[in-house]
């Protein structure tokens, strides 16, 4: 990186946070204004940050995977862009999306099976209102527990697969209408942050969402390095279905060691996963052969009270074991591999998974470095 | 394998990565020095409790979930961070503390 000139405050200043809107006629709906507004806003953003530290950004991550689960054997590139646009200092537009290809080989002779997946995963316009509340809008990851919002990203999460709880109060990941989050405490002793969400009955194809609310508060111990956490979500549709969730999470300071645990509670079924990561850093630096290797396990299990085809858990009681070895190599690629035992009723067998993700971070708009 | 096998293999696991823990090494050190605040990839490497507050807020909050990028360009610092107050629910107090950390 070059060594930039300005202090934050005053490249500010710098930047030109000054942002202009032509005036529409009033009696267009909002709906013909809205994605002009966003192209709008878009390309002055463009222009207006192109010299300084707010360059709109690409991020996100490639990889091609592997999964044998009980015999069959796919193949899965993946491409998981993201794109952020910042416009003024209290608007944020971002997106996240996904390509993935199935493709499993078939033996005697037949053609390979491949299945196409793409889509949105969220795109939101942000406001930062003040310093403790933004509000968001669009299509939005749920906030319920951890995984949704934070370990979803192929680059980050240690394992291929999500856990088994998924489904429990994500309301199928994602919402479309409005969220408000922030942080409402924050020094050293201890953060609290909270998001709160309200979504509709949505049915346009990239924005589909159930009519649902939903709410988490964490609170962090900087010293300790300890989160804790509550989840709620209550689905406005069919039998009007409530879910809860905790979460644990303890990154001592001076061990590269990572425990995370979440506990989530539905109608029909209940469950946890508890993952635990360890960088072999300590044994000869993080840039070592050794150091780059970071064994992962997570246990989880999940406790059916009663069936339920549609919500995404296991239709019995059911317990898995991730073992889990991933490889940081340079420039920001990794390898993960992995192999689960499940254990249930239905049908007990072996998943392995092998990956290799590279993560990539670019400015947008081309300019001075 | 019947689930308490499973247990005992999670058990020793996190046994093993405690005494790996005690193990002394470079990186391990108290009190060791931030390596410098323009790679936070190297310095969330580090496993010593930071004495720059850029640094602690760095990795009290992004590295609780992601490695640092190895190479963070200048001209998207503030759009890294931006994103970041929204999806990590960061304080404007600790973006910009976090900002400057990442690009002084």
């Amino acid at each position: 990186m070059t060594k930039s000139t300005h202090t934050h405050d005053n490249l500010q200043s710098d930047c030109g946070y000054v942002f202009f809107m032509s005036h529409q006629s009033r009696n267009r709906t909002i709906r013909s204004i809205l994605p002009r507004a966003v192209v709008l806003i878009a390309l002055l953003s463009l222009g207006q940050y192109a010299e300084c530290q707010y360059t709109p950004m690409i991020t996100g991550g490639v990889g091609f995977f592997s999964g044998t689960t009980k015999g069959p054997t796919s193949f899965n590139p993946t491409f998981m862009p993201l794109v952020a646009v910042p416009v003024t200092q209290h608007f944020l537009l971002e997106s996240r999306g996904y390509a993935l290809e199935s493709v499993t080989p078939r033996r005697n002779g037949e053609s390979d099976q491949t299945k196409s997946y793409y889509g949105l995963s969220f795109l939101q316009l942000d406001y930062l209102a003040t310093r403790n509340l933004t509000f968001v809008a669009g299509k939005f990851l749920t906030p319920f527990a951890t995984y949704n919002e934070r370990l979803t990203p192929i680059w980050i999460g240690n394992f291929q697969v999500a856990p088994l709880i998924f489904s429990i109060g994500t309301m199928n990941g994602a919402g479309t209408g409005g969220e408000v989050r922030g942080s409402m405490i924050s020094n050293e002793k201890v953060s609290v942050d909270y998001a709160a969400y309200l979504s509709g009955n949505v049915t346009a194809k990239d924005f589909k969402s159930s009519r649902a609310t939903g709410d988490r508060v964490d609170v962090y111990f900087p010293s300790r390095r300890i989160e804790l956490g509550t989840s709620f979500g209550r689905m406005f549709e069919g039998a009007h279905e409530n879910a809860s969730g905790m979460h644990f999470w303890w990154q001592p300071w001076r061990v590269p060691l990572s425990i995370r645990s979440e506990y989530g509670h539905g109608t029909h079924a209940q469950g946890y996963w508890m993952e635990v990561a360890y960088r072999l850093s300590q044994v000869s630096g993080p840039d070592s052969v050794i150091g780059r290797l970071e064994p992962v396990f997570r246990m989880q299990q999940v406790f059916r009270n009663s069936s339920d085809f549609t919500d995404g858990l296991p239709s019995a009681d059911t317990q898995r074991a991730d073992f889990g070895l991933d490889y940081f190599l340079p420039h920001d690629v990794r390898i993960i591999t992995s192999y689960s035992r499940q254990l249930s009723s239905t049908g007990t067998g072996n998943i392995w998974a092998t990956g290799l993700v590279y993560r990539f971070l670019t400015p947008a708009w081309p300019g001075k470095r | 394998m019947k689930l308490q096998t499973l247990w005992i293999c999670f058990a020793l696991q996190c046994g093993s990565a405690l005494v790996l823990a005690q193990t002394p090494g470079s990186s391990a050190t108290p009190g060791a020095t931030a390596k410098s605040p323009r790679q936070p990839a190297k310095a969330a490497a580090s496993h010593a409790v930071p004495a720059d507050e850029g640094e602690r807020k760095f990795r009290e909050n992004c590295s609780r979930c992601h490695n640092a990028p190895e190479e963070l360009p200048t001209r998207i610092t503030g759009t890294v961070v931006l994103h970041m107050r929204v999806r990590a629910s960061l304080s404007a107090a600790d973006q910009r503390v976090i900002l400057h950390y990442m690009a002084p």
